[in-house]
């Protein structure tokens, strides 16, 4: 059957979020949601990579690993990418907007060991989507990564203060949060489906 | 310190999930099913193990400024020994994990236990702190997916347990709940270590 890219895109975003379904992204997500500046900045930067990666990727399966039959060697090969990729937006912000690598820059290399970003591209290959699909589901999914992370980051700065449980200070009132957040993220779950 | 220390210590007491927060993404993914859990667990033992003895063998060798790339290569070739393994013999499970084989690269412990640890010690103890870090982690795994697979699925190792009468709480299965039981364990175990640091300072 196929699926709309459109119904993708909306999916990756809300019923089937990457990091409140399937759990990717989740080291970077705690330990850099304490404040929203930071966090808009890695997820603008989960976003922008996430979409290009998975379209790169998606061309590199397709034409190469798969002629050639050396499929197995698809984890090696995602992850050179990746980290090739996030080298090179990189070095040309660097040059050329000192400004957004202030803000940016510091978290791209975080993002290399962002298991969202592989995770998407394993998605991709895994549920079979063609070349648009795949770049909306990267897309929609680094959005939805973005919005996560905000509302994470969102909710702590106002329970800052607030009396909490001496052991789940921290690490565990943040995963608590997050469970809540995926509660309500089910909520959308009538409204499209993939998978 | 002894090779016995070195178990002890990455496997509980600087335990990864619950002391560093680390590799917490395939713990709460692979915990609905405790088949899943353990063969998850037993997947990032080989790989932790290995990729720690390797690391430490080339840390002499290995450039300052590309050592993450190299590291990460040397882990990807073990994940990718442990993938065809898994598709080669055990086809459902490999099913059943999905793309989660593979993420085992980014696995935060791994990269964590390369960088802290083999990078600076000899083969032999990376290679056990390796195992420690690996088994404390799959202990995680297997007391979080007990509890979930019990209460959702009434069963337990795929066994019936608790039969009809039991209500399945389908929340269980779902993916809030992956996040609470992590929640509920680091409250557990960290509580009552930090409320005795709070007495003593």
């Amino acid at each position: 059957m196929e699926i709309s890219p459109f119904v993708i895109f909306l999916a990756a975003i809300f019923t089937s979020n990457i990091l409140l379904t399937n759990f990717l992204g989740m080291c970077s997500f705690l330990s850099v949601s304490r404040e929203v500046e930071s966090s808009l900045g890695l997820g603008m930067a989960v976003f922008f990579v996430m979409t290009f990666t998975t379209a790169i990727n998606y061309i590199i399966y397709n034409l190469i690993l798969v002629p050639l039959n050396i499929v197995y060697l698809q984890y090696i090969i995602f992850i050179i990418v990746i980290a090739a990729f996030v080298q090179l937006i990189e070095m040309l912000i660097e040059r050329f907007s000192p400004v957004l690598y202030y803000t940016l820059g510091i978290f791209l290399p975080l993002i290399t060991v962002n298991c969202a970003i592989l995770g998407a591209s394993l998605f991709m290959i895994i549920r079979q989507y063609n070349f648009l699909q795949s770049v909306l589901y990267g897309a929609g999914s680094g959005l939805g990564w973005l919005l996560a992370i905000l509302a994470l980051a969102g909710i702590r700065q106002r329970v800052r203060y607030n009396y909490v449980p001496t052991g789940l200070q921290g690490a565990g009132l943040s995963l608590i949060i997050t469970g809540i957040m995926a509660l309500g993220f089910i909520g959308f779950s009538g409204v499209v489906v993939i998978q | 310190m002894t090779k016995k220390e070195i178990f002890l210590s990455s496997a509980f007491t600087e335990n990864s999930v619950w002391k560093q927060i680390l590799g917490i993404c395939s713990a709460l993914a692979v915990t609905n099913l405790m088949s899943n859990s353990m063969v998850m667990g037993l997947g990032v033992i080989f790989t932790l193990a290995l990729s720690g003895f390797t690391i430490s063998l080339l840390r002499e060798y290995i450039p300052k400024r590309i050592r993450m790339m190299v590291q990460t290569l040397i882990i990807a070739s073990y994940v990718i020994v442990v993938d065809l393994f898994l598709r080669a013999f055990y086809p459902d499970m490999s099913e059943a994990l999905g793309p989660y084989v593979g993420l085992i690269i980014t696995n935060c412990i791994i990269m964590g236990r390369a960088e802290a640890f083999a990078g600076k010690n000899r083969p032999v103890d990376s290679l056990i702190d390796g195992i420690g870090a690996g088994f404390g982690y799959t202990l995680v795994l297997l007391l979080i997916s007990t509890v979930r697979e019990l209460f959702g699925f009434g069963s337990l190792l795929g066994r019936e347990i608790l039969g009809d009468w039991w209500t399945r709480w389908s929340i269980m299965v779902m993916a809030p709940s992956a996040f609470f039981m992590l929640a509920i364990l680091i409250w557990i175990i960290e509580g009552p270590l930090q409320r005795k640091k709070l007495n003593k300072g």
